[in-house]
């Protein structure tokens, strides 16, 4: 027969189904949204890192710094416009700028940007080749893993593009692309790419046998790398007179991230504040368990319980609610984490879906359950000065 | 195997004092400890269990000197060497009836052995709350409460019995069917009975009288 300390805190657990389960609910979903916030910055500050790798600035049109920045790094945003191709070369000339990397793209495939680049793009990334090859003539594509895994796409397929950034109303079936390599999962932006030619997107626009004028190309945006730290203070003032604006990644993502902060100081007050509360209603349970149960306490006592058999008693019972409500915390915000991946998958074709528990999870989970101990562990000192003989006089 | 002899005991420093008489109880003797509201009885009861400290003479029970024992020891010691039977049935109400009969062993040894679980199957089935052994006290009738009560005193052989009041709300049958069990299933144990109850006198001719205490 199992009758052990912690069989019988499990049983006296399960004895109070509601104020179990309201405890476990406050804890878990406390710990949930604490956990679901740092998995959340976690992998969107990684995700950002990543991407933001050495771009120093961002040449486009101007408009909104923070809408270049999310559109021509990190690919979740409409850009600012166009700007031409001869005017950002002179740009990539100032000797201050040791490198640029173009990007033209207004077109897409399924929901996937189709983006004309140059190879330094990829090799920017550092991403390999796991099929075929990179494009090389226009209407080449080279797709990004996702896009491959997504969409079922393989070497040899062909496509039409749609205009737009997100839309498949306006299909160019005059032109067709088609896919001549795919890459290795790289876990940065590319992954969610159709990378092809410039050329390929000046020509799906000209009409049949019309060469686009040079002077005329227009693109994007390019990534510029700076080979002066002064270039963050002299290339703006060159733009002034053109439509031109450079923007840099670094200030604007820790601008944004500032921004969000205060939502998600908020939000992580509130999850300390419901944790607060469980584990108040931890301690309030093992509270009301000495009131309720004294007699079942004094019991066990004229049975052979010492008073430090009863204290450990009601110290597991905390912590079996605080190991539980823990566990389902972490648990929610994985299911959490599931809904949110899967939303900006679809929106934004990030992969949010890493579950791993991080260290900082493991220290709330460590600090959630040593609170939860504590919470118990104060009311069941009274378990320590139980007087047996008054307490069966009153029964 | 139970001794009293000069034993005093006051609540705090202002509650009254208590003087009980002296006597004796032999290993396997039968005793009747009898008063009416007020003697005492409790209070009695409660030294001879080590669970209130007496504040003058001797309290032997068992081969213990309770006054010279430590809570700790006392604690223990009551799982191993007393059957309590309280005047009501208190139960961990989270613990099936088995659970709560094998609970003084966990208490005590920190396991229940396989010879505990037969004696138990055999004592539940001579006391008819067999059928009974999985379910929860508060699913228990009074009766079934009382007997599993009985049962628990006495399933870990205890040298000895105190039952409180055990016959106080039952009827001339009933009284004497539940102390038909008792002295049958304590047969080895000394058996001491606290009552008001008159109808035990002519039951057990060992009988300490409490009185009124008017200090």
């Amino acid at each position: 027969m199992r009758l052990g300390l912690l069989y019988q805190a499990w049983q006296n657990l399960k004895a109070k189904p509601l104020q179990t389960a309201l405890s476990l609910a406050l804890l878990g979903f406390g710990v949930g949204m604490v956990s679901l916030m740092l998995l959340t910055e976690k992998q969107v500050n990684d995700a950002f890192e990543r991407n933001i790798k050495d771009i120093d600035l961002v040449l486009g049109a101007k408009g909104s710094p923070l809408q270049l920045i999310l559109a021509n790094v990190y690919h979740i945003d409409a850009p600012t416009g166009n700007i031409l191709q001869r005017e950002a070369e002179k740009v990539l000339k100032h000797p201050y700028i040791a490198s640029g990397i173009p990007l033209a793209y207004g077109d897409n495939h399924e929901g996937y940007r189709i983006v004309g680049t140059e190879h330094s793009y990829v090799d920017h990334y550092g991403v390999e080749v796991a099929e075929g090859r990179l494009w090389e003539a226009p209407f080449e594509v080279t797709l990004g893993a996702r896009v491959a895994a997504n969409l079922g796409m393989t070497l040899g397929d062909t496509f039409f593009s749609a205009h737009g950034l997100k839309d498949q109303t306006d299909i160019h079936t005059d032109k067709t692309f088609t896919v001549v390599g795919i890459l290795e999962p790289s876990g940065s932006v590319v992954d969610q790419l159709l990378l092809t030619p410039m050329a390929s997107i000046w020509n799906v626009h000209a009409h049949e046998g019309e060469v686009v004028d040079p002077a005329t190309r227009e693109i994007t945006a390019m990534l510029l790398k700076k080979r002066n730290p002064l270039a963050v203070l002299t290339i703006p003032n060159t733009l002034r007179d053109t439509n031109m604006q450079v923007a840099l990644p670094a200030i604007e993502v820790n601008r944004m991230t500032q921004q969000f902060g205060l939502g998600t100081s908020a939000l992580r007050a509130i999850a300390m504040l419901i944790m607060a509360l469980s584990f108040a209603s931890i301690f309030i349970s093992v509270l009301d368990n000495i009131r309720a149960r004294r007699h079942e306490l004094a019991l066990m006592r004229t049975m052979g319980g010492t008073p430090s058999t009863l204290y450990r008693l009601l110290l597991l019972e905390g912590g079996l609610l605080s190991v539980a409500g823990t566990t389902l915390g972490l648990i929610l915000s994985r299911v959490g984490m599931t809904v949110l991946g899967q939303v900006v998958e679809n929106q934004f074709h990030y992969d949010l879906s890493s579950m791993g528990i991080l260290s900082s999870e493991w220290a709330l989970a460590g600090a959630a359950v040593l609170v939860g101990l504590l919470a118990s562990a104060i009311p069941a000192r009274r378990s320590l000065r139980l007087d047996i003989s008054r307490t069966l006089s009153e029964a | 195997m139970v001794k009293v002899e000069g034993v005093q005991f006051q609540y705090g420093a202002e509650g009254p004092r208590m003087d009980f008489p002296d006597f004796a109880c032999a290993q396997g003797e039968r005793m009747l400890l009898l008063g009416q509201s007020g003697t005492g009885k409790t209070t009695l009861l409660h030294v001879l269990c080590g669970m209130l400290r007496a504040q003058a003479g001797t309290v032997e029970v068992a081969g213990r000197d309770l006054r010279a024992s430590s809570d700790r020891d006392l604690d223990v010691w009551r799982g191993q060497e007393l059957g309590i039977v309280f005047q009501r049935a208190h139960f961990v109400q989270s613990l099936s009836l088995e659970e709560n009969l094998a609970l003084p062993h966990q208490l005590t040894q920190g396991r229940v052995p396989a010879e505990v679980l037969e004696r138990m199957a055999s004592m539940l089935d001579r006391l008819g709350i067999a059928h009974r052994a999985q379910a929860r006290p508060h699913e228990l009738s009074v009766g079934e409460q009382q007997r599993a009560s009985i049962a628990r005193a006495l399933l870990h052989q205890p040298k000895v019995v105190f039952a409180d009041e055990p016959t106080s709300a039952l009827d001339d049958e009933n009284a004497a069917a539940v102390m038909d069990i008792l002295d049958r299933e304590a047969a080895d144990a000394t058996l001491v009975v606290v009552t008001h109850d008159q109808r035990l006198k002519d039951r057990y001719p060992h009988c300490v009288t409490l009185q009124r205490q008017d200090t």
